[in-house]
């Protein structure tokens, strides 16, 4: 039998060979250093002062907008405070504002897929129908509706950015359950006599679900960038807090002598989007070819 | 190459294609090795070995396209005159199409989706040629009218995923051919094809060739390759083991494994004879216990007692602009315990609705399915899954048929979990002793198997539940000739000690020949024909059948 087994395995080993190789490739270059920014990123979100050089809200104001040097990495602003610890002082609540948006997003997208996937035809229609509307505008003008309504706040700035990425959520989540629900292994369940609500539990929810964490994780970076930009018009968190979009308003109007003071928030918010959707491709790509 | 195998076009005419030790490498691993190859004008040379074998690469190469990751060498290449051996891109890309033409498989890939399929034939003619574009269409008009395509006109227009299998394949040939080149590189050209579909396009390469292109054919189907090829080469393991004339090749093979893969197909061979040779021990029979030719134990002779499955005047139509489509029109079919019935019918004709409505996966319009004797289209699904474990499935691709997240041994756990409840739940070593696996797969996920050992699976799964009807929609339709026919053997097996009765839904005529007791013949969801398999086969009443029979090719 085994001898049998080994023979028949032999003819197919090529077959198989490419699949394993893929699998055990290292990760890429790109990929570590993402990772190494993004385990900063945490550090100094779960322990700022341990990575900050001193209190990000101490003024100094002898020192006010001197260059980036060694005792002020990054410089420092108007006030004299050091931009190198605001940033990392900031990371928090960029971080915070991203994830928390993110997951509004997710889950009122989840209640709306599944309701449009699951509701009959009526619900479908009614569903896809208002995400349509909902695409219609720019997200970000979604947003501004939302803090026009409830006023400015880092709080309302959360629910505004979730409340804006749930149509595309909710959408990839309705298309996900759909091609589920039709595929074959559902069918060949249902042959095996299995009960809607097993069905749902086993198959339908784990792979529909499963791809949606590296979903979420592209969507940190976008969920950044609008919480950055709702703090950038003075609509998100508010000076003086430490917040990436808040910091990058206030140095506005120095860009001309004081460069440090918008560059590196920006590129704060620019490292972190890149990073984890670098981090998110690569968990794509690793569920693709692990599957 | 062997002087006795040449066509009659005499020896001092300069082959298209001559190629010595040509070798493609992976990796470490060297998927080619050595292989040589001559085609003179106007002859057809044919590659047949298992998927793995390295025929398609070897096909690739000749392009230069064997893949990013591949080093290729050879100690000639050349095609229609002209040395390719340190060829780069550039000079492939002059070789390409204008002194060898490329025919794949599946049309609907290889085809630009979104641009018309005139276009893509143009596409040749306006890189290679200096022709004005009144010029060129005129060219791509006559071609498409040369390949044989109704109202070229219109066709022109059309994207590929407007027109039809055969129309697609149709429309690649014509612009593998547009630059009339001397080679014609032709990989599985109808695999993907019905039988009358398969034959025409078949018949369209042989005309092809009579006109003087040397033809490079790559395939799996030997029936197939006995149509068309003047030569017959068996490569295994990245290797010539035979080579000869097609009559020679395949009449009185030398090699053990080419008589295996003769052995393998099924046209010919008589219900319930073995088609796997375990005693030649090259392709593994998964069963150690040698099968008896040809023997029905007579204690349980086939399909006596009452129905098991009676499909009672069933209609369905779906829904489509501007009206309803019936795919299923008036079906009667009744299947009795340790019977085989064969549905055969081309692709569009039904046979999946069929199963559909047996599986009760979907409500007939019209008509009724009963399963021994009892309602079963009729019950309303929450009385009916008590008894789904009495009818069991397997799918033409088991792969999709799988939960991804699942290892073997969680699907086999699950399906055993819901199976007769006066039954004895089976272990998954069991489900996989009887299908032939090892209990080592166990542990793997189907994505890493084989396709033999995932239809395995598939059937080891539907066996879970002890069920009484198998429908087998497509079985083994994606399996190469070998694997196809240690399924197939298996099913044999399985129907003999069980006394299951079987619904095996297939395109492939010999195929169903040899599995079916009794056989249906759909054409446009009507079951134009039914009877004793061997009756059906040997004399066919209805014309469509006899259509059918013709056009199936074989050995």
């Amino acid at each position: 039998m085994s001898e049998l087994e080994l023979r028949q395995t032999t003819v197919e080993a090529s077959a198989s060979h490419a699949v394993i190789r893929r699998r055990g490739r290292m990760p890429r270059a790109g990929t570590l250093v993402s990772g190494a920014f993004v385990l900063f990123l945490v550090a100094a979100t779960v322990a700022p002062a341990l990575i900050a050089t001193q209190d990000p809200n101490q003024i100094a104001p002898g020192d006010a907008f001197s260059a980036p040097s060694t005792a002020h990495w990054f410089g420092t602003d108007e006030s004299g405070r050091d931009i190198y610890s605001r940033v990392v002082a900031g990371t928090g609540t960029s971080l915070l504002i991203g994830v928390t948006a993110t997951a509004i997003g997710l889950a009122l997208g989840l209640v709306l897929g599944v309701l449009a996937s699951f509701g009959g035809r009526i619900a479908d229609f009614g569903v896809s129908r208002l995400v349509e509307v909902l695409f219609a505008f720019p997200g970000l003008l979604l947003a501004l509706l939302v803090i026009v309504v409830y006023g400015p706040g880092p709080v309302t700035a959360t629910i505004a950015v979730g409340l804006s990425t749930a149509p595309g959520y909710a959408r990839i989540i309705r298309g996900q359950l759909v091609s589920i629900r039709s595929s074959q292994y559902v069918e060949a369940a249902r042959v095996l006599g299995r009960t809607p609500g097993r069905i749902l539990g086993r198959h339908v929810l784990p792979n529909a679900l499963i791809p949606l964490f590296v979903l979420a994780t592209l969507g940190i970076g976008q969920a950044i960038v609008w919480a950055s930009a709702l703090s950038y018009l003075g609509l998100g968190a508010q000076p003086p807090a430490a917040e990436w979009g808040a910091m990058l308003a206030a140095g506005r109007t120095y860009l001309a002598t004081a460069w440090w003071m918008t560059v590196f928030p920006g590129l704060m918010i620019v490292g972190t989007t890149i990073a984890t959707t670098v981090l998110g491709r690569a968990m794509t790509r690793r569920g693709r070819s692990g599957r | 190459m062997t002087d006795a195998a040449e066509p009659a076009l005499g020896p001092s005419l300069t082959p298209v294609l001559d190629v010595a030790a040509l070798r493609v490498a992976f990796g470490a691993t060297e998927v080619v090795r050595g292989v040589d190859l001559t085609i003179l004008p106007g002859e057809c040379v044919a590659i047949v070995g298992e998927s793995g074998s390295g025929k398609s690469v070897t096909a690739r190469a000749l392009l230069g396209m064997a893949g990013a990751d591949s080093r290729t060498s050879s100690e000639r290449l050349v095609v229609a005159g002209q040395e390719l051996g340190a060829a780069n891109e550039r000079t492939w890309r002059g070789v390409r199409g204008a002194r060898a033409g490329l025919i794949l498989q599946d049309a609907l890939v290889s085809l630009d989706p979104l641009r018309p399929v005139g276009r893509e034939i143009d596409d040749p003619l306006r890189i290679h040629r200096r022709m004005s574009p009144a010029e060129r269409r005129t060219r791509v008009l006559e071609l498409l009218a040369e390949v044989g395509m109704p109202d070229p006109v219109l066709a022109a227009g059309r994207r590929s995923g407007e027109l039809s299998g055969g129309l697609r394949q149709r429309a690649l040939i014509a612009s593998a051919i547009a630059l009339d080149p001397p080679l014609l590189i032709a990989d599985e050209p109808t695999t993907a094809l019905d039988v009358t579909v398969q034959a025409r396009i078949l018949a369209l390469i042989a005309g092809i060739r009579e006109r003087g292109t040397g033809a490079l054919l790559i395939s799996h189907d030997l029936a197939v390759v006995a149509r068309l090829a003047d030569r017959v080469l068996v490569m295994r393991d990245g290797e010539i083991i035979e080579q000869g004339s097609a009559q020679e090749v395949l009449e009185d093979p030398r090699e053990r494994y080419t008589k295996a893969l003769i052995a393998a197909v099924p046209a010919d061979s008589p219900r319930g004879a073995r088609l796997s040779s375990p005693e030649s021990g090259i392709i593994a029979a998964p069963s150690a216990a040698p099968v008896a030719m040809s023997v029905r134990t007579p204690s349980s002779p086939a399909g006596t007692g009452a129905p098991l499955l009676t499909i009672d005047h069933v209609t369905k139509t779906f829904p489509v602009p501007g009206g309803r489509f019936t795919a299923v029109d008036d079906v009667s079919l009744s299947l009795r315990r340790g019977e085989t019935l064969g549905l055969v019918g081309e692709s569009g004709s039904g046979k999946t609705t069929v199963a559909r409505l047996a599986l009760a996966l979907t409500r007939p319009d019209h008509g009724t399915v009963l399963l021994d004797g009892q309602e079963w289209s009729a019950l309303d699904e929450r009385r009916r899954r008590p008894a789904r474990h009495r009818i069991g499935a397997i799918y033409q691709d088991p792969l999709s048929s799988f939960d991804p997240r699942w290892n073997v041994r969680r699907i086999l756990a699950d399906a055993a979990a819901g199976g007769r409840p006066d039954a004895r739940t089976p272990s998954t070593g069991e489900l996989l002793d009887q299908v032939g696996l090892a209990a080592s797969v166990a542990d793997r996920r189907p994505l890493n198997l084989s396709g033999g050992q995932r239809q395995r699976v598939s059937i080891a799964r539907a066996l879970a539940a002890s069920p009484d009807v198998l429908i087998c929609d497509e079985p083994v339709s994606a399996l190469d000739v070998t694997i196809q026919a240690q399924i197939l053997d298996l099913l044999d097996e399985l129907q003999r000690e069980r006394g299951l009765a079987l619904l095996f839904i297939s395109h492939d005529l010999g195929v169903v020949r040899h599995m079916a007791d009794h056989v249906a013949v759909m054409r446009a969801g009507r079951v134009v024909e039914t009877g004793d398999a061997e009756r059906v086969f040997v004399r066919p009443e209805h014309p469509y059948t006899a259509q059918l029979v013709a056009d199936a090719p074989r050995l």
